[in-house]
């Protein structure tokens, strides 16, 4: 068993390796220096901490999706510089205004995270609908409250720096990543929480029978899927020093993608932390790579949805011949 | 005594007339559909009379044709239990390429000859949804996602991204065609275009298919529950390619009507519909996990959805809550019906 899951990990990290010696190659010296290996480092955690939350919600089982990730994470950031641009002036005291936009984000991630769970696990609606239905209401929101246009923050230090300022080498925005895909990865497999939730995923029924209360569950992961969301969101603001509700509109798709990357299963119960995030930095550094190479957009595009098909196949087709030892 | 029994049995008929309301909104999902038309509809007009023009409801009909067509497919891959994100990509994919095709070659092309070759070209892109769907045996939503993906993608890669301002003379046609005309006392003069025979045409077939053939039996069955479904000797691979297949045929279709009513064939149209249509279709009643659903409540959440982004600015609601409406229809809707199915 932890063999196999060993050599998911192996292959995913082998693949990072494969694209950044490819990028050396194909994109010259320019693509492993450190000046580019931190900007695509800063670019993971948006991305990365939505395949998460949707990671999360494919593991719970039931068909569980979450389609409004992106959706809070712009609501996170408009609603949380709305609130504390009246409460804390920024020019007196940005430090003071950071904390608390970001601790008003994470307010909101929690509350739309809370209203998906309530909407799944009480109310019954299939995860799918569900968050379709607060997708458009975040997204509706959003746009109410900005008529559609950016709104543009300004420059405010330890936000900016918190965005884009390495320390020791590394981006604070992918450091925070990494403690919080720490963080996660701990407690799916360490806590009591992770167990019942991978039993949950495999196992609805006998999940119930071994007294697992269900739609606690169910509730408790989909406002983590908000928290995350609204980091995501917070992050977004920090890189872009403004927020906007269109902000990153394919990520819906590319966090599902990652997701299945990293080898979560669709149907549930199943799901490594580690591989999410390795399948997330190998889809930014080939992104980066095209940009090096001045491919399009659109090539990209089709890039990626190949890839998507071509990894729910390789799940169908049985390798596991070909790459055992022959004697 | 008999006062004890008198009494139950007023409440007993109390109940059972609110149970009997309950019951039919259950086997009848569409009255709840048709329940919100309606209170869109008065709100609207109590809110402005003005409402009340030939103009406006000839351009709700006009605007809900392409998103009727896209929802008739939607519909019979929800029926089946499957989901399709990836009808958009085919309807753009099909539009532009058909309108290059045409106007590169063959600038005299009869309309129905336009018109069989879009279906047919949806058809084969669906058809290949389905098989990916069934081979893969993966969630169709993550399957469609990534042949929308190719779809698109390729479509702007390898096609092109011009726009064409002049569409071919068929199309055109088409697009200008009226039914009837109707000229308001004040002269402004609204034309009932006649792409809404497409959808009338399109429903009619889709009723059938779902109510009246082996098929629809199939479709059902399968969306009720595959296992059972296969046992009954039902081919789930036939079923599924059939119903993709049908999707992306109705989308070829609606990518010439969008065509022809707009006059112009841009590659970057269309994208970001398919969670709306998904929506209509649920608020007509059908179920995402599959096995339910009906034309007419299909019908009537496409109007439902069309009316709340066409008419809120008549009662001065901003356009911006648009988006915000339509989830919260939805996640109102999704509850009753879950309520429906537990009791």
């Amino acid at each position: 068993m932890s063999l196999r899951l060993d050599r998911q990990t192996l292959f995913l990290a082998a693949i990072n390796g494969i694209v950044l010696v490819a990028g050396a190659f194909l994109a010259g010296r320019g693509f492993l220096d450190s000046y580019n290996l931190q900007s695509m480092a800063a670019q993971v955690p948006e991305l990365g901490l939505l395949a998460l939350g949707v990671m999360l919600a494919m593991v719970s089982g039931n068909g569980g999706i979450d389609l409004s990730g992106i959706a809070l994470a712009n609501l996170a950031g408009i609603v949380a510089f709305g609130i504390a641009r009246t409460l804390v002036p920024v020019a007196d005291d940005p430090l003071l205004f950071s904390w608390t936009f970001a601790a008003l984000a994470l307010v909101i991630g929690l509350a739309g995270g809370f209203l998906n769970g309530m909407i799944i696990a009480y109310a019954g609606l299939t995860p799918l609908i569900a968050t379709l239905g607060t997708q458009l209401l975040f997204t509706g929101l959003a746009i109410y409250l900005t008529n559609g246009s950016a709104v543009g923050m300004g420059y405010i230090e330890p936000l900016d720096d918190f965005g884009n300022l390495p320390v020791f080498g590394i981006p604070l925005c992918f450091a925070l990543f990494l403690v919080i895909a720490a963080a996660l990865g701990f407690s799916l497999i360490y806590t009591r929480f992770g167990v019942q939730l991978m039993l949950l995923g495999s196992n609805a029924k006998a999940a119930r029978y071994g007294g697992i209360n269900e739609r606690r569950m169910l509730l408790v992961t989909y406002t983590i899927c908000g928290v995350l969301a609204s980091v995501a969101g917070i992050i977004i603001a920090a890189r872009n020093s403004s927020v906007k509700w269109d902000y990153g509109s394919s990520y819906v798709l590319i966090a599902i993608l990652i997701a299945v990357l990293g080898g979560v299963k669709p149907e549930g119960g199943h799901g490594k932390v580690i591989c999410v995030l390795l399948a997330s930095t190998a889809l930014q550094i080939l992104s980066s790579l095209f940009n090096f190479m001045n491919i399009s957009n659109f090539f990209r595009d089709l890039a990626w949805g190949l890839l998507l098909l071509m990894l729910l196949a390789s799940a169908r087709v049985n390798l596991g011949i070909w790459l055992k030892p022959s004697r | 005594m008999s006062d004890a029994i008198s009494v139950s049995g007023a409440s007993d008929q109390q109940r059972s007339l609110g149970r009997r309301l309950w019951d039919i909104l259950g086997a009848r999902p569409e009255l709840f559909t048709l329940m919100l038309v309606v209170a869109t509809c008065v709100v609207v007009i109590i809110a402005n009379p003005d409402f009340l023009q030939m103009s406006n409801l000839v351009d709700i009909l006009r605007a809900s044709v392409v998103r009727g067509l896209f929802a008739m497919g939607v519909l019979v891959v929800l029926a089946a239990g499957g989901i399709d994100v990836s009808f958009t990509a085919i309807a753009a994919f099909v539009m532009y390429a058909l309108t290059m095709l045409v106007i590169n070659v063959a600038p005299d092309m009869p309309l129905v000859a336009i018109l069989v070759i879009a279906a047919a070209g949806g058809a084969g892109l669906g058809a290949l949804n389905g098989l990916l769907v069934h081979k893969l045996s993966a969630p169709s939503l993550i399957v469609t996602i990534g042949t929308q993906y190719v779809y698109r993608s390729f479509l702007l890669t390898f096609v092109g991204t011009a726009l064409f301002m002049n569409i071919p003379a068929a199309m055109d046609n088409l697009g200008k065609a009226s039914l009837y005309t109707h000229v308001s006392s004040n002269g402004v003069a609204s034309a009932l275009p006649a792409t809404v025979l497409v959808l009338a045409v399109a429903a009619l077939v889709t009723w059938f298919i779902l109510e009246r053939t082996l098929m629809g039996r199939a479709i059902f069955a399968v969306g009720g529950n595959p296992q059972i479904a296969e046992r009954l000797g039902i081919k789930l691979f036939t079923v599924r390619v059939f119903v993709f297949a049908y999707a992306g045929l109705l989308a070829g279709v609606a990518g010439v009507v969008h065509v022809a009513s707009n006059r112009l064939a841009n590659p970057f149209d269309l994208a970001g519909m398919e969670l709306e249509i998904i929506a209509a279709v649920v608020l007509g009643g059908a179920r995402i996990t599959g096995g339910s659903g009906s034309v007419i409540g299909t019908l009537l959440g496409v109007l439902l959805i069309t009316l709340v982004s066409n008419v809120l600015i008549f009662v001065g609601i901003p356009s911006t809550l648009q988006l915000f409406i339509v989830g919260l229809f939805i996640l109102i809707a999704g509850t009753i019906f879950t309520l429906r199915n537990r009791g």
